[in-house]
């Protein structure tokens, strides 16, 4: 019945065909990752992002930084040598959608957390030639400017929810709070900091008065690699 | 299809299938031979790769394959192996006295090369690739320090970072004399001329003698009565012509007035304590290197 002359003569089980064909790839190679339990590493650490960073995180999305940096260090003696520890997949269980990637027009940002100052952020993303010279990266001094309108924050997190993040009722009743007290380093940080434990407070883009998406954009830079603790990593048990 | 002998096509001797449209038919062509062979070796291949490498997905894990092949290990084996390379030179870095590092030509090439590569993908976004600094960003080639400029002052800057989360960072605050309501407005401008005049700028002599006031009663603790700063606060000396954020009236206005309190990051936990030792003695070796405190000739310690 399945010669090839009833396929070229019905074309929507050819169509049908060629589905069944291609997805066979698909569901050996992809689909068992998502069901594995050892897929993502047991590590000690790993929080869902704050208010604040998730909205850097949003912001940096938004501005398709992704299209020339990669978060995403692979484990290759010498990006371990330049970048830091291999990244691992445990780091990126909260990102919708990850970002990882092999296309760098700019370095990989995986572990850029801590590794520069606020100050040099604030002028990096202002004019990125005052700092780096050589450096082609468009220049965002409207992040500086714009203000974050925390009225939808709430919904952002509930939304990371509904595919899978571990955010609770409580973080997302507190999430307008706690994203104002990011960045006032006056505030009264202990909710937020029993949520998301190694939160940075800080106000982050030199200005007191306003929250901008530069505080959410520096924010977010500053926690990138930051969370896992590699000292109670055990290497061995997650070759591969 | 089967059953009736094939028709043969007269021109090319190839077999013509059977089903026509409108008169149309076509030839049975086979696959070329070479192609075949390739394919089913490919083939043979790919069940030879499932044996030997990871290859295929199971309910708890994956096969490992026979060779026991792992990128992650690979990584590591990879990383010991440089460290490996590395350590002959870098045990002695480590373990020789901070002042003897530049007698030794060996362990000194050593620390600079290192350094150096270490510096371009560290400290080169602020600091310059020639470490020339920025605005707001120290040139590490001059002689003007703000925490000092011996190997085991710029060590310890360069582990702890300053004004960070490191507990041991190195810490001051400049009060914003004029956003806290220190100073007045005029006081500002009055101190702004002194220092104007101290740094041996051209200025307002009768504002600068008001201004020397000010800086007496709110500057000395830190920049000192002379203004030649203190690098255990790092307090910059205001009496020469490096500025870290200009020495025009404007910009010395502007930070009198709200203060700087830049930052650096601690490397402590990003670079191992070999990569910053090098990176010590290649800022030392940058020009601007000073002495141990202890190697100043003074009574020798018992």
């Amino acid at each position: 019945m399945f010669n090839n002359e009833f396929f070229e003569k019905n074309s929507i089980f050819l169509l049908i065909g060629t589905l069944i064909v291609i997805s066979i790839g698909g569901i050996v190679e992809i689909a068992p990752l998502f069901f594995l339990e050892s897929t993502i590493e047991k590590v000690e650490g790993m929080r869902p992002y704050t208010p604040l960073e998730l909205v850097g995180r949003n912001i940096y999305i938004r501005e398709g930084c992704y299209n020339c940096h990669s978060q995403m260090i692979r484990p290759l003696r010498d990006e371990v040598e330049r970048y830091g520890h291999y990244s691992l997949a445990a780091e990126s269980m909260y990102d919708h959608p990850f970002q990882w990637g092999s296309k760098r027009t700019g370095p990989d940002l995986a572990r850029v957390g801590g590794k520069y100052s606020d100050e040099w952020h604030r002028d990096h993303m202002r004019d990125p030639r005052s700092v780096v010279p050589g450096s082609i990266m468009p220049a965002y001094p409207f992040l500086a400017q714009t203000e974050v309108e925390p009225t939808m924050i709430a919904d952002h997190l509930r939304a990371n929810r509904a595919v899978g993040v571990p955010y609770t009722d409580d973080m997302i009743q507190n999430a307008v709070a706690d994203l104002m007290a990011q960045s006032n380093p006056d505030a009264d940080t202990a909710g937020l900091l029993k949520r998301y434990p190694k939160a940075i407070v800080r106000d982050f883009d030199g200005n007191p008065k306003r929250i901008t998406e530069l505080d959410a954009v520096i924010a977010y830079m500053q926690m990138l690699g930051t969370l896992v603790d590699f000292s109670q990593y055990n290497a061995e048990e997650f070759q591969r | 299809m089967a059953g009736k002998s094939p028709k043969i096509d007269s021109v090319t001797g190839v077999e013509i299938r059977e089903h026509e449209w409108d008169g149309i038919q076509e030839l049975d062509t086979p696959t070329p031979r070479w192609w075949l062979w390739v394919f089913l070796a490919c083939c043979i291949w790919a069940v030879g790769y499932w044996v030997v490498m990871p290859a295929w997905p199971l309910p708890s894990g994956y096969t490992k394959g026979v060779i026991g092949w792992s990128q992650r290990a690979n990584v590591v084996r990879d990383l010991a192996d440089l460290a490996e390379t590395r350590k002959p030179l870098e045990s002695q870095l480590m373990t020789a006295d901070l002042s003897d590092i530049e007698k030794n030509p060996a362990i000194f090439e050593f620390a600079v090369a290192s350094g150096r590569a270490a510096f371009k993908e560290n400290c080169a976004p602020c600091h310059g690739s020639g470490a020339q600094g920025a605005l707001g960003y120290p040139n590490l080639n001059d002689d003007d320090w703000l925490w000092g400029g011996s190997l085991s002052a710029i060590q310890q800057t360069i582990t702890h970072g300053i004004r960070n989360q490191d507990k041991e960072s190195r810490f001051s605050e400049m009060p914003a004399f004029l956003r806290d309501g220190i100073l007045t407005r005029a006081q500002v401008d009055d101190v702004v001329e002194y220092v104007t005049q101290i740094s041996g700028q051209k200025a307002d002599a009768a504002v600068a003698k008001r201004g020397a006031e000010v800086f007496g009663q709110n500057c000395v603790s830190c920049h000192g009565s002379d203004g030649r700063g203190d690098r255990s606060v790092g307090a910059p000396n205001l009496t020469d012509a490096i500025w870290l954020y200009g020495g025009d009236r404007a910009s010395i206005r502007q930070t009198v007035s709200y203060a700087r309190n830049s930052s650096m990051p601690s490397w402590a936990s990003r670079l191992s304590p070999a990569t910053i030792r090098a990176l010590a003695v290649y800022v030392h070796s940058l020009g601007g290197g000073e002495p141990e405190i202890a190697a100043v000739p003074g009574p020798k310690a018992p």
